[in-house]
């Protein structure tokens, strides 16, 4: 069991170690002529104002609240999912509650229009 | 022998990158720290041969927690841009209190005789903890859904009250 | 003869045990060289994807695509690796340093990454774990913090602006994606993606289209590219999140863009096309590779042609699609799903019927959503504009 989670972590420093050396290479033959010209913020040829880092809309923020929700729904439902065909019938019903609870949720939400881009 | 040293590893990651969280003067650097905290404890877990919550803990606090906290920074204005004091001054009480709670927690830890379980891990953990959940904690497993339901409801209000 | 993978696994085995290695050092040096492998391959695939795309968007354009660099072109995308190897760096002024130098490093790992736990053939599997399919899901957070890194860092506002709008769009088409998911889940009774190949008679495609049809839906939204490429919709955004981004920094997110398109192919290959499975497959394990890769490209090749044929939608649009459509119809799926599947259990059906009234029932539910959708659609008041004045020469009576 152990094992197989070794071989994930050898893959994920594979993973990352690869694509470092292919981003590294160009430091070593690439030509470097920085000027404050060339390093200056692209804004299509318009220059830079003001602060970059803005006030952002409330709005993403529920999107991510509301994706944290359903995110922490599924963690619930996967093994409801895979323990369905050793459990008895009634098992099904729960979770169809369960996910009906959350339904009703996503009916209120969008009727209270928080899920349109305004 | 590699287990303790991948143990090793996490922890140290763990440890060192939650000291940068709460060190570091960027407020925005310290909430990508916090991921890597993150990835610290879900290896441990795997360590732990809990595979469902090692991937939980990636899924949830990587994968939402975190771009909550990110973007939550990002709707504080200029926050993120300015270098900001994270000490005010009873930082020093405050660092003698955890010092002694990880003394105590240490001795606890240290002195208790904790049982050993010597049956082996069972392979498919998720199908015990599937059925487990739909029978003896149907009642829980049907009250966290009513305890989504009132967070989605309210984080809906809240935001809309911003506006 | 018949097992060429495992064979060369043994051949390199008793090498290294018979060099005194231990037996602990030779596993290390196996899943290693396995997974540089698997690597290398991915890396390779997307060389000769990066020039299969170019010539099928030229031809589908009625344009010629890459015909300079050798016959047809192929050695254009080595050409064109040369050169962005030899590009300069330019890190904009007031760039957050670290970050943005991590961020196109973890976009393409967190894409590799998911290639660890997939099955290649029937004893040709990576890690085969009991949490697979939550594990795939997992890693694919790393690509969204990725994007917020560099967005963050670039120290430009349409950076910023074009990162937290496909960080909206990604965590958004998730749900979608990942209910669709548990319908493999559901019918196999397993996270295993072994498990979940082997238990395809026939392929879920059949037995679950809609949740075919949801999660290749929303894992187009996820790989970011047209319809769903408003990142890039050059006259609002620049470029999205990687605007700041020049030579092989650039490179890596254009590969591992490549490459998730790729990944989704051999995704939808493992959940809904059999993975593996195919005539000879068991007994040639080796056939069982060539399949899966061959499926994956099919399907790849399709998801190119989807986008190459179809406009951008705007970004109102595609936020209403996935909530209003996509997620209420995955979640009545499910149910559905869990429910049929369930009570046909108690009873012993063939599998022909099994499967004729799971097809039949996907069908049914696809088309009262679309019903219902096309009647809330009318029932939206759009504003009426009259038509504006166009400009004619004068003399000329305007119509």
């Amino acid at each position: 069991m152990l094992n197989y989670w070794l071989y994930i972590g050898i893959f994920l420093v594979v993973a990352v170690v690869v694509p470092l050396v292919a981003v590294l290479l160009p430091v070593l033959i690439a030509p470097k002529k920085p000027s404050a010209r060339k390093e200056e913020v692209y804004e299509c040829g318009i220059e830079s104002k003001g602060n970059v880092r803005i006030q952002f809309k409330s709005q993403y923020y529920i999107y991510a609240l509301i994706f944290l929700i359903f995110d922490i729904e599924v963690i619930f439902l996967f093994p409801w999912a895979v323990a369905l065909g050793e459990l008895p019938i009634f098992a099904v019903v729960e979770g169809v509650i369960f996910i009906a609870i959350l339904f009703a949720g996503l009916i209120y939400a969008m009727r209270k229009g928080a899920l349109a881009w305004s | 022998m590699v287990p303790i040293i991948i143990f090793g590893l996490s922890a140290l990651i763990t440890l060192g990158a939650a000291l940068a969280v709460v060190t570091n003067k960027n407020i925005l650097h310290s909430a990508f720290y916090l991921v890597l905290a993150f990835a610290g404890v879900a290896s441990l877990y795997v360590l732990l041969e809990a595979p469902f919550i090692a991937v939980v803990q990636v899924l949830i606090y990587i994968g939402a927690i975190a771009i909550l906290i990110v973007f939550a920074i990002m709707l504080t204005r200029r926050i993120g841009s300015d270098d900001l004091i994270q000490r005010n001054a009873q930082w020093i009480w405050a660092a003698m209190g955890a010092a002694g709670l990880f003394l105590v927690l240490g001795w606890i830890v240290y002195s208790v005789n904790w049982p050993v379980v010597t049956q082996i891990v069972p392979e498919d953990t998720i199908t015990i903890l599937g059925q487990e959940l739909l029978s003896t904690y149907v009642i829980p497993f049907e009250v966290a859904s009513v305890l989504l339901l009132a967070a989605l409801v309210g984080s809906i209000i809240i935001g809309r009250e911003r506006e | 003869m018949a097992d060429l993978i495992n064979l060369i696994e043994n051949w390199i085995k008793n090498l290294l045990l018979g060099w005194g290695a231990s037996a602990g050092l030779t596993g290390f040096i196996l899943q290693a060289l396995g997974s540089v492998l698997v690597v290398m391959v991915c890396f390779a695939i997307v060389i000769v994807l990066i020039w299969v795309e170019r010539k099928l968007a030229g031809r589908l354009q009625d344009r010629f695509g890459p015909n300079r660099a050798g016959p047809y072109g192929i050695f254009q995308s080595f050409a064109d690796m040369i050169k962005i190897f030899t590009k300069e760096y330019v890190t904009p002024a007031g760039a957050e340093k670290g970050l943005y130098n991590i961020a196109p490093v973890l976009a393409m790992a967190s894409v590799l990454a998911i290639w660890a736990v997939f099955p290649f053939a029937v004893n040709v599997i990576g890690a085969d774990i009991h949490v697979g399919v939550l594990y795939i899901v997992a890693v694919g957070a790393f690509g969204i913090l990725a994007i917020l890194m560099a967005g963050w860092s670039s120290n430009n506002k349409y950076a910023l602006l074009g990162a937290s709008r496909s960080v909206a769009m990604l965590i958004s088409y998730e749900i979608p994606m990942v209910i669709a998911l548990l319908v493999p889940v559901l019918l196999s009774h397993s996270m295993k993606l072994s498990v979940i190949v082997e238990a395809q008679e026939p392929w879920f495609i059949f037995v679950a289209p809609l949740a075919a049809l949801i999660f290749s839906i929303s894992s187009m939204a996820e790989i970011g590219k047209a319809p769903f490429d408003l990142l890039e919709a050059e006259s609002e955004l620049v470029a999205g999140y990687h605007t700041e981004y020049s030579g092989m920094k650039f490179g890596m997110f254009y590969v591992a863009e490549f490459l998730h398109q790729f990944t989704v192919g051999a995704l939808i290959t493992i959940f809904f096309l059999g993975g593996w499975t195919g005539p000879m497959a068991v007994r040639w394990p080796i056939l069982g590779v060539i399949y899966f890769y061959g499926k994956s490209l099919f399907i790849y090749l399709v998801i190119s042609w989807i986008r190459l044929s179809l406009p951008r939608i705007r970004i109102d649009e595609m936020l209403d699609l996935n909530w209003r459509f996509l997620i209420p119809v995955s979640f009545v799926n499910l149910v559905a799903v869990a429910i049929a599947d369930r009570v046909m259990m108690e009873f012993t059906l063939a599998r022909w019927i099994y499967v004729l009234v799971m097809f039949g029932m996907n069908m049914f539910i696809l088309w009262a959503a679309l019903a219902i959708a096309e009647k809330n659609d009318q029932a939206v008041e759009r504003e009426e504009f009259p038509p504006r004045p166009v400009a004619v020469p004068p003399g000329v009576d305007s119509k």
